[in-house]
């Protein structure tokens, strides 16, 4: 039986003005295992990822990340946990205009203390596999919306994360690129055996996962394309 | 710019709104440029008119004038020579002295006149006689006084009243007959018949001045050539314009100084708005891009900067000229129309507004605006709306090395610069070099940058806050290059001028040490030569008393056009005085033997043993002399030229004296010799004299010297906090523009405290590269200050001392302000809201 990367259990969540967002929510990852959450907007999806990423406190429930509670976890704790087991794809790529591409790939080795030279040789792997290894010289704003998100999928995986947060990954991408990103995406998650929790409001990226889900105020339900 | 119609209107508004702050730093680092430029102007404007006025008060409304060469002045035979002229319609003999007055001792000027002359030759100094006094029995009376209100108000005189006069070492007692109508308020003057002032001050057969009529038709030019064949070398021609020209001449270098340092204030507050705007406009990059997306002009979109940029101007301008009328009217009453410098004693000035003056400095302060507004303007207006709603980051590649010659080629010319001659006696290519030296720091800082931090950016720390800081100083180096021009521009001026400030004082210092070597010194009341032969005689034989110098200085005219230089009559060696000699002839020249102060030297052009003569020979013609040597001297900027004691009686068989350096016999008490003195001082004198030690006297030039510097610390410490300001407005929207980043960040795993060593790193290089190049143009700039600035604009040359404590004191405010600056900035920028700026997209 596979490891549970994600394990949320009865977790509620309001807003500060008292609306309720969600609750006794539940859900279980597990390692290799990919899951898309659609919802409409202002459902709460962001605020999920947040609370996943140990970023937001959920009002009550568990939240296990590898394992860990995150509940009994101060703030250095969540970020070491933030740094080593996840990994994080935005929809504005947020890559550092002022790194090269192989600097911004090794970054978070080089938040792990990795020795830069072998960081820096682990984010080419990297950047062969996304299919940029020729530009790890590169800097950002020479670099296409596509090839951006190509240069963020290989940071998020490089420090070889149990957990993958993706957000809208393809919301900036015309549907050519992003099926192709949602494809590398995909592949390159579950070549590494790690888990995905994506946050998509296009069905197409959603259909990559293995499971979708809908999120609504009573917590998940199974989607249906 | 009409195509956008209200909708520029709008952006503008909605960006006040959005950053009142920014806004209100910015317009008000403006304002105080506009006012300190504008108040120094009409401080200076008010001091000068009132100078003139004076000038022009006590010439009375004549045509011409004949003055003495020197406080001497001029043996009367020359009034019927030129009486004989055919180009002298009339003309009125003057003795003009220096008095006091009444029991207060206020200073006046004492004319004595020949009234039926003066009548009309200068015609505004006749006095009104008052109705109980009589016009006839007053017209007979020799001891009839009239004064101007302001010489009766200043005294608490009133007319009738009888009052005592001193002059010349003299003392008589006048009746206040009357009034005079003709001169102009503020001016103290009292007017005597003319054979009075010469037998009752000793100035028998010697007049100071004569008045002329010229003959109708006659020009001044052809007046001044038919004066000229008969005019004694003791005697100058002059008229009322020239001498106030003299007045400016003498204060113009310190006035451009001050201006200066005003422009600087107000190129601070540019750079201010530069920095404001840049900032404003890499953070509406997008709102830009999507603006032109949506169809507005590349030019309109230039235009709404620049539209910013003027209102900023015009706001904080008007708010400067206010400020700089008041500043002025405030400094006026508290510090004088000198500012403190000792340039216009004796007038009272009155606060004038200058409307063209404000028009220009209103001109000045809303092109500095537009100017700052200008490079970003440009750069809105070129942006690629679909490449920058990608957020493209710094415009400039971090792999292209920059190029260090533009930095070089403006060194290179501020050098060149820095060597050149003043220009009409103000050293408007050392300001140039100040200029553009500070441009080529400011240039080369991308270069200096990358060369920095290259190496340690290559080497691997393991610290990743530190990693991170330096990579991002190296991959944006544009927006770091801003930064650190602030930083450089503010520690260069701070440094500069501390050195040129230590250094000078610190050569004062030195200078009054070998100066004030007596160990008493004594002076009669307002300097007035009281000391005749016999009372030098009694006094040099007190008890205690090792050695005496008697001493006095007279001002004299050496060049038409330049203020009167003073000589001093003293012992060249002797008791009390020790020259600080700075160049020695190296063998005695033809005639007299005079040590000229180094302003003197410079302003005459004199090298030692150059021959030169002076206005005080026998039956009018100038002595021959020679330049025996060059002392330095901080105290006269008009320059000051000793004549031993026995040299100058041997010319003019004057022997009064104002002055006395006492040696004090070992054993004697300098309180028991200063009451020997005082025993020994004629009844007339008692109480009229006063005693200063060498300890007192150091202390009192030096508080006069911070005096004069006040201004100029006050003007300084204005640029320094602008600077400063603009140093931390930088860094502080630099890091708060940087907000997603910061969100993205602790995403993948970097601690809050990361972040802010992170900011501090960034921030302690970049105050640390800042510093050091600013360290070094600020010495570079000391230079030109101490070398080439101060020699041209006073004459002088000093010593440089480096303050190194004040410097590192500046070093550490200024790196503790930029890391300072980023971490506060950070501490807001990596807090909840930071973690969830990357939300935009969740």
């Amino acid at each position: 039986m596979r490891e549970d990367v994600l394990r949320l259990t009865a977790v509620s969540k309001s807003l500060p003005g008292g609306r309720r967002l969600f609750e006794g929510l539940d859900l279980v990852l597990a390692a290799g295992e990919q899951v898309a959450i659609r919802g409409e907007s202002g459902v709460g999806k962001s605020t999920l990822l947040n609370i996943v990423a140990g970023l937001d406190a959920a009002d009550s429930g568990e939240i296990m990340v590898a394992g860990r509670n995150l509940a009994g976890l101060d703030e250095t704790e969540r970020t070491v946990i933030r740094r080593d087991k996840i990994g994080f794809v935005f929809q504005a790529f947020h890559i550092l205009p002022y790194l090269d591409l192989a600097q911004n790939v090794a970054f978070p080795l080089i938040l792990q203390k990795i020795p830069r030279s072998k960081a820096i040789a682990r984010a080419g792997e990297l950047l062969d596999a996304v299919g940029l290894g020729e530009r790890r010289r590169s800097y950002p704003k020479e670099l296409s919306g596509g090839e951006l998100q190509r240069v963020a999928i290989a940071r998020a995986l490089v420090h070889e994360p149990a957990l993958i947060l993706a957000d809208e990954p393809t919301g900036n991408l015309d549907p050519d690129t992003a099926e192709q990103i949602m494809a590398l995406l995909g592949r390159s998650v579950k070549q590494r055996g790690a888990a995905m929790l994506l946050v998509t409001h296009s069905p197409t990226a959603a259909a990559t996962a293995d499971r979708q889900l809908l999120l609504t105020p009573h917590g998940l339900v199974p989607a249906h394309g | 710019m009409a195509e956008t119609g209200g909708g520029w209107r709008w952006l503008i508004a909605g960006e006040l709104r959005a950053f009142p702050m920014r806004f209100l730093l910015a317009g008000l680092a403006i304002a105080i440029g506009v006012a300190l430029a504008f108040a120094v102007h009409v401080i200076n404007r008010s001091a000068a008119d009132a100078f003139g006025q004076a000038v022009r008060s006590v010439s009375g409304g004549s045509d011409l004038q004949i003055s003495g060469a020197s406080a001497l002045g001029f043996d009367e035979t020359l009034y019927p020579r030129l009486m004989a002229l055919e180009i002298v319609a009339d003309a009125s003999p003057v003795v003009q002295l220096r008095a006091m007055i009444g029991e207060q001792n206020k200073p006046i000027t004492l004319l004595g006149l020949d009234m039926l002359r003066a009548l009309t030759v200068s015609p505004n100094l006749i006095g009104r006689t008052s109705a109980e006094a009589g016009e006839a029995e007053a017209a007979l009376d020799m001891d009839a006084l009239y004064l101007s209100e302001t010489a009766r108000a200043q005294n608490g005189l009133r007319i009738g009243g009888r009052v005592d006069v001193r002059a010349n070492g003299r003392s008589h007692s006048f009746t206040i007959t009357g009034d005079l109508p003709g001169v102009d308020a503020g001016q103290a003057i009292g007017v005597i018949d003319i054979a009075t002032a010469q037998w009752r001050f000793g100035r028998l057969g010697m007049l100071d001045r004569i008045d002329l009529k010229l003959a109708q038709g006659v020009s001044i030019e052809a007046a001044r050539r038919a004066v000229e064949t008969v005019l004694p070398g003791s005697a100058r021609l002059t008229d009322a314009e020239a001498e106030s020209r003299r007045g400016d001449t003498l204060s113009r270098a310190y006035r451009v100084n001050l201006d200066m340092l005003a422009l600087v204030a107000l190129l601070t507050g540019g750079f201010l708005v530069y920095s404001a705007q840049s900032l404003s406009v890499t953070r509406r990059l997008r709102q830009f891009a999507l603006l032109r997306t949506l169809g507005m002009q590349k030019r309109a979109l230039g235009a709404q900067l620049l539209g910013e940029g003027a209102l900023l101007g015009i706001a904080g301008s008007l708010l400067g000229l206010a400020g700089g009328y008041a500043i002025a009217g405030a400094a006026l009453r508290f510090v004088g129309g000198d500012l403190g410098a000792g340039y216009f004693g004796g007038t009272s000035p009155k606060l004038h507004f200058a409307p063209m003056a404000a028009l220009l400095f209103l001109s000045f302060g809303i092109a500095t605006a537009v100017a700052g507004s200008y490079v970003p303007a440009r750069q809105a207006a070129r942006i690629a709306p679909a490449q920058t709603l990608k957020d493209a980051g710094d415009p400039v590649d971090p792999r292209a090395a920059p190029k260090a010659w533009p930095a070089m080629a403006l060194i290179a010319l501020a050098t060149l610069f820095a060597f050149l001659p003043a220009v009409n006696r103000l050293p408007l290519f050392g300001y140039l070099a100040v200029a553009l030296m500070l441009a080529g720091c400011v240039a080369g800082m991308p270069w200096l940058a990358r060369t920095l931090l290259r190496p340690l950016a290559r080497a691997d720390s393991r610290l990743p806050s530190l990693d991170l800081a330096l990579h991002r100083l190296l991959g944006a180096p544009s927006q770091a290059s801003t930064a650190l021009g602030g930083i450089v521009a503010s520690t260069g001026l701070m440094i500069a001028m501390a050195v040129m400030v230590t250094s000078f004082r610190g050569s004062v210092d030195d200078w009054l040490a070998s100066f004030l070597s007596a160990d008493l010194y004594v002076a009669a009341a307002s300097n007035e030569a009281s000391f005749d032969a016999e009372t030098q005689r009694r006094l040099a034989d007190t008890p205690g008393v090792a050695g005496i110098a008697f001493s006095k200085s007279l001002s004299m005219t050496l060049d038409p056009e330049l203020p009167p230089v003073l000589l001093l009559v003293r012992p060249v060696a002797g008791p009390g005085y020790e020259l600080p000699l700075i160049e020695k002839a190296r063998r005695p020249g033809v005639g007299l033997a005079l040590w000229l102060s180094e302003p003197a030297a410079r302003l005459y052009g004199a090298r030692p043993g150059a021959p030169i003569s002076l206005p005080i020979g026998k039956e009018g013609e100038p002595a021959r002399a020679y330049v025996a040597g060059i002392w330095r001297d901080y105290a006269r900027q008009q320059g000051a030229i000793i004549i031993d004691a026995r040299d100058y009686i041997a010319l003019t068989g004057d022997e009064m004296r104002s002055e006395a350096a006492v040696d004090i016999a070992p054993g004697a008490s300098v309180p028991a010799v200063r009451a020997a003195i005082e025993a020994r001082l004629p009844p007339d004198l008692a109480g009229r004299v006063s005693f200063a030690e060498p300890a007192s006297l150091r202390a009192r030039a030096l508080a006069l010297f911070d005096r004069s510097f006040a201004i100029t610390y006050v003007l300084e410490a204005i640029a320094i906090l602008i600077g400063l300001a603009g140093v931390a407005a930088t860094i502080s929207a630099q890091t708060i523009a940087r907000i997603k980043e910061f969100g993205m960040l602790r995403h993948v795993g970097m601690t809050a405290g990361q972040i802010l060593a992170m900011l501090a790193s960034e921030g302690a290089l970049l105050g640390f590269i800042g510093v050091t190049a600013g360290i070094t143009v600020g010495l570079a700039l000391s230079q030109i200050l101490i070398h080439v600035i101060n020699p041209q604009s006073f004459n002088w040359t000093m010593a440089t001392t480096i303050p190194w404590a004040l410097i590192l004191a500046v070093v550490a405010a200024l790196i503790i302000t930029a890391a300072g600056t980023a971490v506060i900035a950070g501490r807001r920028a990596v807090s909840r809201d930071a973690v969830r700026a990357v939300r935009e997209d969740w």
